[in-house]
């Protein structure tokens, strides 16, 4: 017993060190931005770059646009799936992990290939060049991180519809008059709340630091900028991160509550 | 016309030979409380979904209230419905599940409340409103379920299994209460079971099923006293089944192992036939000193005696079959020794044919 709690806790101090100890290293780091002083010049003067607050809120608001777009697109199709083709299931959880496999490099250029010119069925135009405005490129960045994100989403959504008799419940909401918008927004959405939510959280962490897709696609993005920056600065840099492994934690300090209260909802009392 | 008719109901499943359901025909009245009675398989579950419109026929009509309803999604047939697993929706409170249906529909809120209230107390669970569904017991569960499915006023009221999640103790009182609301509401009913007390206790009728088909319809009582094939018998009651070779239809006369014994009435077989007949035993004695023509007798074997205090239990063999009867303990009678061979007594009354079961006869065509 004593034994067993000795290790347990050696490998957990262990673990712990591994992570904290460069995060601590680049806090400390952060802080030395001026000679012989500890203090937060590297943050004030990073916060003071008009082009931080541009990138950071651009990068933010794709991934919330991406966040969306992928909920809308992988929730009902997963449900879908799952209560009236589960033969198709296998082909489906090939393409979604599909990301894994094709570098975010191939799929950007494959984008950049197919939509920057006319998509035509002889002489009918279908669809103009995407690449030819920023609102249109901003749908390809949009698309690009929603196919990043697959993997993730799929995953969560998959497991949390797995987690509740979705068959069931969709068909005691008919019964009660409900039709599949109802279904979906009234039932199927809110019970998703904890897999959506972990969902969006990996989506949110693979969009604002995104690197390639932006960088090809030409998008004033977060992911770029930070990299222009470490070529430039070198305690700025170490200041943003350590931000945005903050902001990060506390996402998942949200998530947690909030997942916490369904989940006592939806495990309880069976 | 009926209020529930059912025509002709065939379903086959596209990945299996054999029909689910096949020749399904079956009336309900308005305000009645009918089970399906089967077991595992036998297409209940099946049945129900295609009267609720979950599952299409292959082929036969549903007409509800008059309406032909093939065809109609299963949201807009008015029916309620109660699974098994509760099927609570787990993001609402029990008030918002009860008052799910009235809300899609967009009744007003002053028609949604005092609805809402008026269910919870037919429950009897009024506290109770604002919990969340995984607050509360099975039983507690499966009666806001059974809330939320009468909120809309449906026709109609389908029950499936609703009560096999729950301990036996709870699940009696459920029934008696399910029974008292149903007559309450004066909703129809359709409820699934394989339980046969459950829907004796239950039902105005049953429906029993087996592999698909209707093996007979009838009240509690006719299916239990005058089950009509071999299935029947053996799946409800405790009646005690044997074969028999026909001697004479006209005089209603028949041979059991070599033995004679006649029945009440003539019957319509083939002269040397093989037929199965159960025997009632609660109509079966050990008194084999009567000399009355009009009582059949059958000499058997013990195998078995159990002494239940005020009744014993006897198990005999006749040859190749078995049956069992309950004689009241009398202590100036020593109880029969395995071995032994007694004469069982029985009037003709106790002597009931059975066809064979439907499925089978449709093997022979
Ligand atoms: N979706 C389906 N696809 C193929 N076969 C099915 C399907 N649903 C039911 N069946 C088959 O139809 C038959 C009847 O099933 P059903 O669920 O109606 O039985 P049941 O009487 O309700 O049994 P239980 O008491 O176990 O619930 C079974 O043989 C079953 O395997
Ligand atoms: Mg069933």
């Amino acid at each position: 017993m004593k034994r067993s709690t000795f290790w347990g806790l050696f490998w957990v101090t262990l673990a712990a060190l591994y992570l904290f100890v460069p995060l601590w290293g680049a806090f400390d780091f952060s802080l030395r931005a001026e000679r012989d002083v500890i203090g937060v010049a590297a943050y004030t003067r990073a916060f003071a770059d008009d082009d931080f607050w541009r990138t950071f809120i651009f990068s933010n608001q794709m991934a919330l646009i991406s966040i969306v777009a992928s909920i809308l697109l992988i929730v009902p199709t997963a449900y879908w799936v799952q209560l009236k083709l589960p033969q198709l299931r296998p082909a489906v959880e090939f393409i979604t992990l599909l990301p894994f496999v094709i570098p975010a490099i191939i799929l950007v250029f494959g984008y950049i290939k197919l939509y920057s010119s006319d998509i035509a069925l002889g002489p009918i135009t279908l669809l103009p060049p995407l690449t030819n405005s920023d609102f249109s490129t901003n749908i390809l960045l949009v698309a690009g991180y929603v196919t990043l994100a697959l993997p993730y989403m799929y995953r969560s959504v998959d497991n949390g519809l797995r987690a509740m008799d979705i068959r069931t419940l969709t068909e005691a909401a008919q019964s009660l008059g409900a039709g599949w918008f109802t279904i979906m927004f009234r039932i199927i959405m809110p019970n998703l709340r904890a897999a959506l939510l972990s969902g969006a959280l990996l989506t949110f962490a693979i969009v604002v630091g995104e690197l390639t897709l932006a960088t090809f696609l030409g998008r004033p993005a977060f992911g770029p900028y930070l990299q222009q920056l470490g070529q430039h600065k070198a305690y700025e840099p170490a200041a943003l991160s350590v931000v945005s492994f903050l902001l990060t934690w506390l996402a998942m300090v949200l998530i947690y509550f909030v997942t916490r209260g369904s989940n006592a909802q939806v495990t309880g009392a069976h | 016309m009926s209020f529930l008719e059912l025509s002709n109901i065939r379903k086959q499943f596209s990945n299996v030979a054999t029909p689910a359901v096949q020749d399904f025909n079956l009336k309900v009245e308005k305000g009645e409380f009918v089970s399906f009675l089967g077991p595992s398989g036998c297409g209940k579950t099946t049945t129900l979904r295609m009267i609720a419109g979950f599952e299409h026929p292959t082929s036969g009509s549903i007409v509800i209230n008059g309406k032909n309803v093939i065809g109609v999604p299963a949201n807009k047939r008015k029916i309620g419905m109660v699974f098994q697993s509760y099927a609570l929706f787990p993001n609402m409170t029990v008030a918002d599940n009860i008052g799910f249906g009235l809300r899609v529909a967009k009744r007003p809120k002053a028609e949604i409340e005092p609805r809402v209230a008026e269910m919870l107390k037919l429950i009897h669970l009024s506290d109770k409103g604002k919990r969340y569904p995984a607050q509360l017991s099975g039983g507690q569960q499966q009666r806001v379920a059974l809330a939320r499915a009468l909120a809309i006023k449906p026709e109609l009221l389908l029950l499936d299994e609703p009560l096999s999640a729950l301990d036996a103790k709870i699940r009696v009182s459920l029934r008696n209460e399910i029974r008292a609301i149903q007559r309450q509401t004066g909703v129809t009913a359709i409820y699934v079971t394989h339980d046969q007390e459950e829907a004796m206790s239950l039902s105005d009728r049953i429906v029993v099923m087996s592999d698909g088909r209707m093996e007979q319809v009838g009240t509690p009582f006719e299916i239990y006293n005058f089950p009509q094939t071999q299935f029947v018998a053996s799946f409800v009651g405790t009646l005690n089944q044997v074969q028999a070779r026909v001697v004479d239809p006209s005089a209603g006369t028949l041979e059991v192992e070599g033995q004679p014994i006649v029945a009440a009435k003539a019957f319509d077989a083939r002269k040397g036939e093989t037929i199965a007949v159960a025997l009632r035993p609660e109509m079966m004695s050990l008194d084999g000193k009567t000399q009355d023509d009009a009582v059949n007798r059958l000499v058997v074997t013990v195998e078995e005696t159990t002494f239940l205090g005020s009744i014993v239990r006897t198990r005999a063999r006749l040859r190749e079959s078995v049956i069992s009867f309950d004689t009241f303990n009398n202590p100036n009678l020593a109880l029969p020794q395995r071995g032994e061979k007694i004469t069982v007594a029985f009037p003709r009354e106790a002597i009931l044919l059975l066809k064979p079961s439907n499925a089978a006869t449709e093997n022979l065509l």
